[in-house]
């Protein structure tokens, strides 16, 4: 079985994300690149596949800037067999529509039986692309999983929703997505890291992949920061906290 | 007026879910509102009535044998078949869960654009423009889609109800949604809505709790302020990670963005991926033993002390005022 894992690489959350004011686009050297958290809970969710069966074979993908490598050494390091980065300069800015054109004609070629992606990146929050990747495929999305079940033509979890919880299941080859509620990712160990710089690692072009420029975009049209908030009245409390703080609510019609 | 399509969310057995009003509310001011919903057969009738008193001008009811067994695939089949029949320029879809499953399908399937996220909406021309609060709210963002078909993610409770009532021209269609590559649903477990506490996306005034409150059994505090105030329950990941509530009342970064009138958070620290969530909120209060947690910066009204014998007390003193 072969699982590709996709791997984002964000501005790390807790530092200060910043956004190029004129651009739009995000601020690469206000913070610190990493990979997104819950791409390790993704890659851990294949990784715990292969620990079941030696055959499983993890290829971890990302699309991104060159420092992307960073990501992808990390999930070498984890435990990843190999690594594709799809690099190309014209795809800064690129959009959730051409990210999934891209990233579908990347694991097409590659071929896989299951392709395990976060529910929702940090910084873009869109959280469409695994069910988009699916439709281009052409195969099943089972999105938001907490933990997964698979077995050798199926995959199976439940999925949290805004209104209670739901069991679901597909069959292979399918798109899946990992919440914050899966495992947490391993830590690389020492030799997880030395392997990690020699396994391989593949650089791919747009031209390679053959994927043209895709239809409708979307683009920024303005940015704004806002003013950071301010600290108001701080008390400790002495016994009268609490009615003071009710005074402040009543007083400012909160209650 | 260009027809503009909104996704209308509904449960298994055919209720309407959450307030669609909104997103309505959204569309009629960019266009006419279509509204689209996805039933087994013969259920979609007493919805349509509903969404004519929330503004919608006409209602598209797709039924289909696989509306509640197939995850996103019947939903996004019946918003393509609706964009053809009503030449829509944009699709609106609630940022759900189910809703942002969806709109990914949409996107592919119709070659369209998205705007994700979207908390307002405008016409600009011919264009259509979104505003964005990105990075918890520290930028706002607006984008746009030159040409092309439109897919936007509506951020839940971000659009106010102000459209009218409209006798809704309504057609029904069925759909043969095709299962073949589609994630299939086993069962569905609706979490009851406790008492009448309001949704946490939507509440004028959200009470949160965290690590702070030590067990299971103490969460209940949270809850007892909350009722006191009429107010959604939150919680810090740290809360849900511990099993007290369930992922779903998750404020912060990975959790529900909420911008309510009032935010209390009780023994929670405010690490910067929970202020992402709630630092929108116009007044806010914590409660933390803490003097140097970072929730104190962003606080209006901060007090310093222990949730187990100040939140009792502010019970009492709230029904007092009462
Ligand atoms: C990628 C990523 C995404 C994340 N997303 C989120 C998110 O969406 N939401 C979120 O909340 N977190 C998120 N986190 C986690 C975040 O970094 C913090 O770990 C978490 O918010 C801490 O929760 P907490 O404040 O409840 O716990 P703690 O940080 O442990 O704070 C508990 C607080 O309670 C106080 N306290 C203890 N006892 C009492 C008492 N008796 N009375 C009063 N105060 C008391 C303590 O002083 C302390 O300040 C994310 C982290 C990452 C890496
Ligand atoms: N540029 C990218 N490279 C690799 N994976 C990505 C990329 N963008 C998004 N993904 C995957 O899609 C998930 C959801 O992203 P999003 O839809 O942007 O919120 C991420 O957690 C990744 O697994």
């Amino acid at each position: 079985m072969k699982i590709v894992v996709l791997v984002k690489q964000v501005p790390d959350t807790f530092g200060e994300r910043k956004l190029d004011t004129t651009t739009g686009l995000l601020d690469r050297d206000a913070s610190e690149p990493i990979i997104d958290e819950i791409n390790e809970r993704a890659l851990e969710a294949a990784l715990q596949q292969k620990d079941a069966d030696k055959s499983v074979e993890v290829v971890a993908l990302s699309m991104g800037p060159s420092s992307a490598t960073d990501a992808l050494r990390k999930a070498l390091a984890m435990g990843a067999d190999r690594a594709i980065h799809v690099l190309d300069d014209s795809l800064a800015g690129a959009d959730v529509a051409r990210t999934t054109a891209v990233i579908g004609a990347a694991v097409a070629s590659e071929g896989f039986d299951l392709v395990v992606a976060g529910n929702e990146s940090t910084d873009g929050r869109g959280g469409v692309l695994a069910s988009s990747l699916a439709e281009t495929l052409g195969v099943a999305a089972l999105t938001s999983i907490g933990e997964l079940t698979v077995d050798g033509t199926s995959v199976s979890g439940v999925r949290a929703t805004e209104y209670g919880t739901v069991t679901a299941r597909a069959d292979l080859p399918a798109v899946v997505s990992a919440t914050e509620r899966a495992p947490e990712g391993r830590f690389p160990n020492f030799k997880g890291i030395m392997t990690a710089k020699k396994k391989p690692l593949a650089t791919v072009t747009l031209a390679e992949l053959g994927v043209g420029d895709s239809g409708a975009r979307s683009t920024v049209v303005s940015v704004a920061e806002r003013p950071a908030r301010t600290a108001g009245v701080k008390i400790v409390d002495d016994g009268t906290a609490a009615t003071q703080l009710a005074e402040f609510l009543a007083s400012n019609r909160l209650i | 007026m260009p027809n503009i399509l909104v996704f209308v969310e509904t449960s298994a057995s055919g209720e309407l879910r959450s307030n669609p009003a909104g997103a309505l509310s959204a569309a009629a001011a960019i266009g006419t509102p279509v509204a689209v919903v996805t039933v087994s057969p013969g259920s979609g009738a007493a919805v349509a009535d509903t969404l004519g008193k929330l503004g919608a001008a006409h209602v598209f009811i797709a039924e289909s044998a696989s509306a509640a067994t197939l995850l996103a695939t019947p939903q996004a089949a019946a918003l393509a078949a609706a964009a053809a029949e009503y030449d829509a320029s944009a699709v609106l879809i609630e940022g759900t869960t189910d809703g942002r499953d969806i709109a990914g399908r949409l996107v592919a399937r119709l070659g369209a654009a998205l705007l994700a996220d979207a908390v307002a909406l405008k016409r600009d021309g011919d264009r259509l423009v979104a505003t964005h609060s990105v990075f918890g709210g520290a930028y706002t963002v607006e984008s746009t889609v030159e040409d092309g078909p439109v897919v936007v993610t509506v951020r839940p409770g971000a659009f106010e109800a102000t459209s009218a009532t409209a006798t809704p021209a309504i057609k029904t269609v069925a759909l043969d949604a095709d299962g073949s590559a589609s994630a299939v649903i086993d069962s569905v477990v609706e979490e009851k809505a406790v008492s009448s506490r309001p949704e946490l996306r939507e509440a004028k005034t959200v009470v949160s709790g965290g690590r702070g409150l030590g067990a299971a059994d103490k969460f209940v505090l949270v809850e007892q302020l909350a009722d006191a105030l009429g107010a959604a329950v939150g919680a810090s990941r740290a809360a849900v990670d511990a099993g007290w509530i369930p992922s779903n009342h998750q404020v912060g970064q990975t959790g529900t963005t909420v911008s309510p009138d009032l935010y209390i958070a009780l023994g929670i620290s405010g690490a910067i991926q929970h202020r992402a969530g709630m630092q929108t909120a116009k007044t806010i209060v914590a409660i933390n033993k803490d003097a140097d947690a970072p929730i104190f910066d962003v606080a209006d009204f901060g007090i310093v002390g222990d949730v187990f014998s100040v939140v009792p007390q502010l019970i009492d003193a709230v029904a007092s005022k009462n």
